[in-house]
């Protein structure tokens, strides 16, 4: 019965489990194959010792005590003593080791799969990142790692523990007496059953109430991060309705979490309080005619209580073992997920590029049924400027994209000095490709860190120059601790146009053969883009551009220009000849409204 | 309330400052006052129950089985099983209970601290990240309602049922009970000092778990500029030293452990060698009945859970502790920002700023200072200075999004400080340069600032902003957007959130930089259908370009945190050498290569 309960179990393992989870598990777990081996040999002779002193205390009454009564001597009980005493060191020590091996083991299989997931997270496309959402990949990386520490931590030892009692439970018991064993075994069934319900309940209140807390944390979240425009619109109100709301449905499913093990554990100790007594009573009408002798009625006591103490707390590690379990589920899936810009396989090398660009016969969507780009050729010699001209949704972002690899096309091909990106190493691209955009992320540590991002290993007055170089040096050097001052969490204090000025100076300093600036100086007051663009005609002289800019300012300073509409190529010309195609030319237009704009 | 005085991870202070914590939140339990008594009842009473079976045992042995009495054996043996079934019943009713009462706590609390925190300004908001506060309605309440449920009661209970035990064993036989009340001693102080050890070493694993989560964050965050800067190595560098540091502290830990676990499992068994020895010899020589010993083992072996508890109960007593000082410094923070009593029927739409200026706390300089500037009734204003200049500080004054330091800002000469927040906010709208979207249906976004505005109202409000674009949405206006929904670009949220305070119809019109993300063409159309809605508001224009100043009657120029000139713009751009430098750089340019 007790082999049945465990297959049962090894089911549910499996059905819960998916095959790609095991897969993971499996690829995790293999390199520890022989620490395993071991912590299965020390558990079993942990509880092998641990369940013989109930065994040897009834020896002790049994054996132990009535050569004593009889003046005989203490001699058997010594003996027998010393064997508790020897089985207690015993299983002091292995438990010991037990614990020490298989923590220490659990900890390394987390590193492992934190390291991996770091890894494949950087390694995925920026596509993929837009799909997933930051909030995922950060919750992913931590709070699924934390489910699975919480199961290594709580579960796992108990689960073990349980599992070799009711298995060395079940056999002494038989030994010691037959009847009396089956009688206790009766409760197994129950028990089995029981477990089972609860099982199959907890599942379902544990992903209602997994539901109803994501919903309140998105809902707390929003509110936080937009809480300029909840309060300058005056929604409070309202907001605290849809909490009070969704709070209100987190409690309900909890309460029914909770009721559930409020059912669950009474009911395990009913029916061990219940086998105690009945044992008790049919055990004490065995002692009558001497098949049981008092010994073996206390260590079925003892028995009996120390098989149903540690069945209350599987509800608890049902928990532990689901939220592991769904974490692990969500993690092997994202560990299967193939990197869509994949690292060539037979790279070809490319240490110093030209910086010669172009774009042969490529199609690209976002979305399928909706190109954005349809054979478009394009092609971009060293060191031009190239500026991208066009509505919103023309396709002049995604060329960029392209361009730096951050999706591939689905037809045609982009190469860099005839070398298609997909042949490039990341290193030999990312080399000569840099993008700078509006978004300036920038990471925790000072402005002169975050510059130095862009060539790690510059010296402070590399750093310097480069900033000096894009017109950020005045602003920087009158901070309070100049090069040094932190950035705080996401850019802080620093306005929007400080930070693309920072960013600019990190782009400058890694030096590319190709610079692509997609509304890179958006932010930017008129005196500083004109710092910028002064520096630009300097530093775009020897590379590869490509501008993406709404301000015309900007645009002006490019060798040449393309108009784009709906990812076709309109113009194509240097701006004074766009602009001399006069009235009806689209550039031409764009540039009479910026005039009449200034005026 | 816990036994402070045990554990002592923290100076004395620190931890009189969180027990007081811990008890400034009992107001919360008082509605459940009544089910808190009947869980504390059922529970003691479980303590005397579970503790009579083995004593029912030791009459069944020492009674009809030494007697060798069959029928003495059914009432005590009938006992054993009512007393099973009553420990099993009172264990039900206390979780039922309990559900209740902690859950309704937990729910209460969180309720409190997000109408708190909606309340506070945005100075409080800008200081703390999100992340920090949810950890607070999340981790922290969970912790407390864990102590205040389980952990408070058991501490309780637990010491109940060692006095009680150990009295009765005392009792049962003095000799062996004796021995156990001893051995109990130390077991309890070595506990003690495990735990506080172990409290150290898991506060030091939760803050490197943070530190691990911060470099995941932000390489999540960054990933565009790691990725087109090709630095996945170095971020991985940085990630991998931080994690293994946790593994090391978590291996660390392990230890701790595992001595720990160990420990607590082998005293109850030593005791278990010393009781049978001394036990059996006892019944040797006929000083004890088998019955007792009997009795007495059992019992024994009930004391290992409560000593084995009470420290893991003591450290949870200590993060309840903990978790209670985060929740507290939140209830602590006072809104700065409350509103007044004055409501305006029928606001005109004057706006002064008279002598203001502002320095954010932790600051020693004014970003703001001797500012004095006047907006008309339906007069619009464009306010022109460099990057970082203060200039949506300045506006953020007015919806009081933060309140100046010194000076005021008057409408229809009511400082707003004396106006019902929501009047103030109703009199001013403000159209933001990083819009903030919230993850609800475009037409529910819009509807913000004026819930009953009709169909007509919506659509001439996308008419003004150009955003016809929603209507496409695969479902119009009801499409979801933000987070969790679809994803616009800059410029759509852009011109969203201007149809937004537009369709508010404001009063007091602030627009903050709102078009910086739009093309040339689109600006252009957009600024012509402000005109007309700015004819009918007061406005205040964030400017960085000559195009949108033209939207204004005149131009307030912000240097060096004060206004230096008003004017209008043609004037300002002739006389003031500054302005022109700001906003003159664009014609230069335009007039040099139209050449």
């Amino acid at each position: 019965m007790a082999a049945e309960n465990r297959d049962s179990f090894t089911d549910t393992v499996s059905l819960l489990l998916r095959e790609r989870s095991r897969r993971l598990l499996g690829s995790l777990l293999r390199p520890h194959r022989r620490t395993l081996w071991v912590l299965a040999a020390v558990v079993l002779v942990e509880n092998a010792s641990r369940l013989a002193i109930p065994y040897l205390v009834k020896e002790g009454i049994d054996r132990g005590i009535p050569p004593m009564r009889a003046g005989d001597g203490s001699r058997t009980l010594l003996v027998i003593v010393g064997l508790v005493l020897t089985m207690v060191v015993l299983q002091a020590v292995f438990r010991q080791v037990f614990l020490l091996v298989s923590g220490t083991l659990g900890q390394q299989v987390l590193l492992e799969l934190r390291r991996r997931l770091f890894r494949h997270f950087q390694r995925l496309s920026t596509a993929f990142h837009d799909r997933y959402t930051s909030g995922r990949v950060i919750s992913r990386s931590t709070s699924d790692i934390d489910a699975i520490e919480e199961m290594l931590d709580t579960g796992f030892d108990g689960l073990v523990t349980a599992a070799l009692t009711m298995v060395g439970t079940a056999v002494l018991l038989l030994v010691l007496d037959v009847k009396l064993g089956l009688v206790a075994l009766a409760s197994f069934p129950l028990l089995l059953l029981l477990t089972r319900w609860f099982r199959r309940e907890s599942a379902i209140t544990y992903r209602r109430t997994r539901e109803t807390v994501a919903v309140v944390i998105v809902h707390f979240v929003e509110t936080m991060t937009g809480i300029r425009a909840v309060q300058a619109f005056r929604r409070q109100p309202r907001n605290e309705e849809i909490f009070d709301s969704v709070n209100d449905d987190y409690r309900a499913a909890n309460e029914r979490a909770f009721r559930l093990v409020g059912l669950f554990m009474p009911g395990i100790k009913l029916i061990g309080n219940v086998t105690i007594a009945v044992v008790l009573i049919y055990g004490a009408y065995r002692t009558f005619n001497g098949a049981v002798t008092i010994g073996v009625l206390a260590a079925f006591l003892i028995y009996l209580r120390q098989f149903f103490e540690p069945m209350q707390e599987i509800s608890q590690f049902y928990n532990s073992f689901q939220s592991a379990s769904a974490a692990l589920e969500k993690l092997s899936g994202v560990l299967e997920e193939d990197p869509d810009v994949p690292e060539p396989a037979s790279p070809v090398p490319l240490p110093a590029s030209r910086g010669e660009v172009r774009v042969e016969g490529v199609d690209f969507s976002y979305v399928t049924d909706r190109p954005v780009l349809r054979g478009l050729d394009l092609v971009v010699p060293a060191a031009q400027t190239l500026a991208l001209v066009g509505t919103t949704g023309a396709g002049k972002t995604t060329i960029a994209k392209l361009v730096s690899r951050f999706y591939d096309p689905a037809a045609g091909r982009l190469t860099l000095d005839g070398v298609d990106l997909r042949q490039l190493t990341d290193v030999d691209l990312r080399r000569s490709v840099i993008m700078v955009t509006q978004e300036n992320f920038l990471f925790a540590g000072s402005i002169a860190d975050n510059i130095r991002f862009g060539r790690p290993g510059a010296s402070e007055d590399e750093v310097r120059a480069a900033a000096a170089a894009i017109g950020a040096d005045a602003f920087i050097t009158a901070l309070p601790q100049g090069y040094d001052t932190e950035v705080e969490s996401r850019g802080g204090r620093l306005s929007a146009g400080q930070r693309q000025l920072v960013a600019f100076a990190r782009a400058f300093l890694a030096d590319p053969a190709v610079l692509i600036l997609d509304e890179a100086t958006s932010s930017l007051d008129v005196p500083s883009e004109r710092l910028v663009q002064r520096a630009l005609r300097t530093i775009l002289r020897e590379r590869t551009a490509i501008i993406i800019a709404h301000r015309l300012s900007t645009v002006e300073i490019a060798d040449r220009v393309i108009v784009l509409e709906h990812g076709r190529i309109m113009e194509d010309g240097t701006p004074a000849e766009l602009i001399a195609a006069g009235t009806g030319g689209r550039y031409a237009d764009l540039h009479q409204a910026w005039l009449d704009s200034l005026a | 309330m816990p036994p402070h005085s045990l554990t002592a991870p923290h100076s004395p202070a620190e931890r009189r400052r969180s027990v007081t914590s811990l008890w400034r939140l009992r107001g919360y339990l008082r509605p459940y006052a009544g089910s808190l008594s009947i869980m504390a009842a059922a529970a003691v009473t479980g303590v005397f129950v579970s503790i009579s079976i083995p004593l029912v045992t030791k009459a069944i042995i020492d009674g009809p089985i030494t007697d060798g009495d069959e029928s003495a054996i059914w009432p005590l043996g009938l006992l054993a099983l009512v007393l099973g079934i009553v420990e099993a019943a009172l264990i039900l009713i206390r979780r039922w209970i309990q559900a209740r009462a902690v859950l309704g706590v937990e729910t209460a609390l969180r309720n409190d601290i997000y109408r708190h925190l909606g309340a506070l300004p945005m100075e409080f908001h800008a200081r703390w990240q999100s992340g920090q506060l949810l950890s607070r309605i999340t981790g922290d309440l969970s912790t407390i309602r864990r102590f205040s449920g389980f952990g408070m009661l058991f501490l309780v209970i637990n010491i109940l049922q060692l006095t009680v035990v150990t009295v009765i064993l005392l009792n049962l036989y003095w000799p062996l009970g004796l021995v156990v009340a001893v051995a109990a001693v130390p077991v309890i102080y070595l506990s003690m000092s495990f735990e506080n050890r172990y409290v150290k070493v898991s506060r030091q694993v939760q803050d490197q778990q943070g530190d691990v989560a911060t470099q995941i964050e932000e390489s999540t965050l960054g990933i565009r500029v790691i990725k087109s800067f090709g630095r996945s190595e170095h971020a991985y560098d940085a990630f991998d030293a931080r994690a293994t540091k946790l593994y090391e502290t978590q291996v660390a830990k392990v230890r701790l452990q595992a001595k720990f676990f160990t420990f607590l499992e082998v005293l109850p068994n030593i005791a278990l060698v010393i009781v049978l020895l001394l036990g059996a010899i006892a019944v040797g020589n006929d000083g004890l009945s088998l019955g007792t010993l009997v009795a007495f083992i059992t019992l024994m072996l009930q004391l290992v859970w409560p000593i084995a508890a009470l420290g893991y109960i003591l450290s949870m007593a200590q993060e309840a502790m903990t978790a209670a000082d985060r929740v507290v410094e939140i209830f602590d923070t006072a809104s700065s920002i409350v509103g007044g009593s004055r409501e305006l029927a029928s606001p005109r739409g004057q706006l002064r700023f008279e002598a203001v200026a502002f320095r954010y706390p932790d600051s020693e300089t004014d970003v703001l200072h001797d500012v004095d500037l006047e907006v008309l009734p339906g007069e619009t204003v464009a306010v022109v200075g460099a990057t970082g200049s203060g200039k949506t500080l300045l506006t953020a004054l007015v919806p009081r999004l933060y309140d100046p330091t010194a000076g005021r800002v008057t409408i229809d000469g009511v400082d707003v400080r004396d106006l019902t927040l929501s009047c103030l906010r109703s009199i001013v709208a403000t159209a933001f340069e990083e819009p903030t979207l919230f993850s609800m249906s475009a037409r529910e976004n819009l509807l913000l600032g004026r819930p009953d505005a009709t169909e007509d109202d919506v659509r001439e409000a996308l008419e003004i902003a150009q955003a016809g674009f929603v209507l496409e949405l695969p479902w119009g206006l009801d499409t979801r957007i933000g987070e969790q929904g679809m994803a616009l670009s800059g410029g759509q949220r852009q011109r969203l959130a201007l149809a937004r305070a537009v369709l508010a119809r404001p009063k007091i019109l602030v627009l903050d930089d709102t078009l910086s993300s739009l093309d040339v063409h689109t600006e252009a159309l957009v600024e012509k259908a402000l005109r007309n809605v700015l004819a009918q508001a007061t406005g205040i224009v964030v400017a960085h370009r000559a195009s949108t100043v033209l939207l204004a009657d005149k131009v307030a120029l912000l240097q060096d945190g004060t206004i230096t000139h008003v004017g209008r713009h043609r004037d300002l751009l002739a006389d003031v050498p500054a302005y022109r430098e700001l906003l003159a750089a664009d014609a230069e340019t335009a007039e040099a290569l139209a050449l």
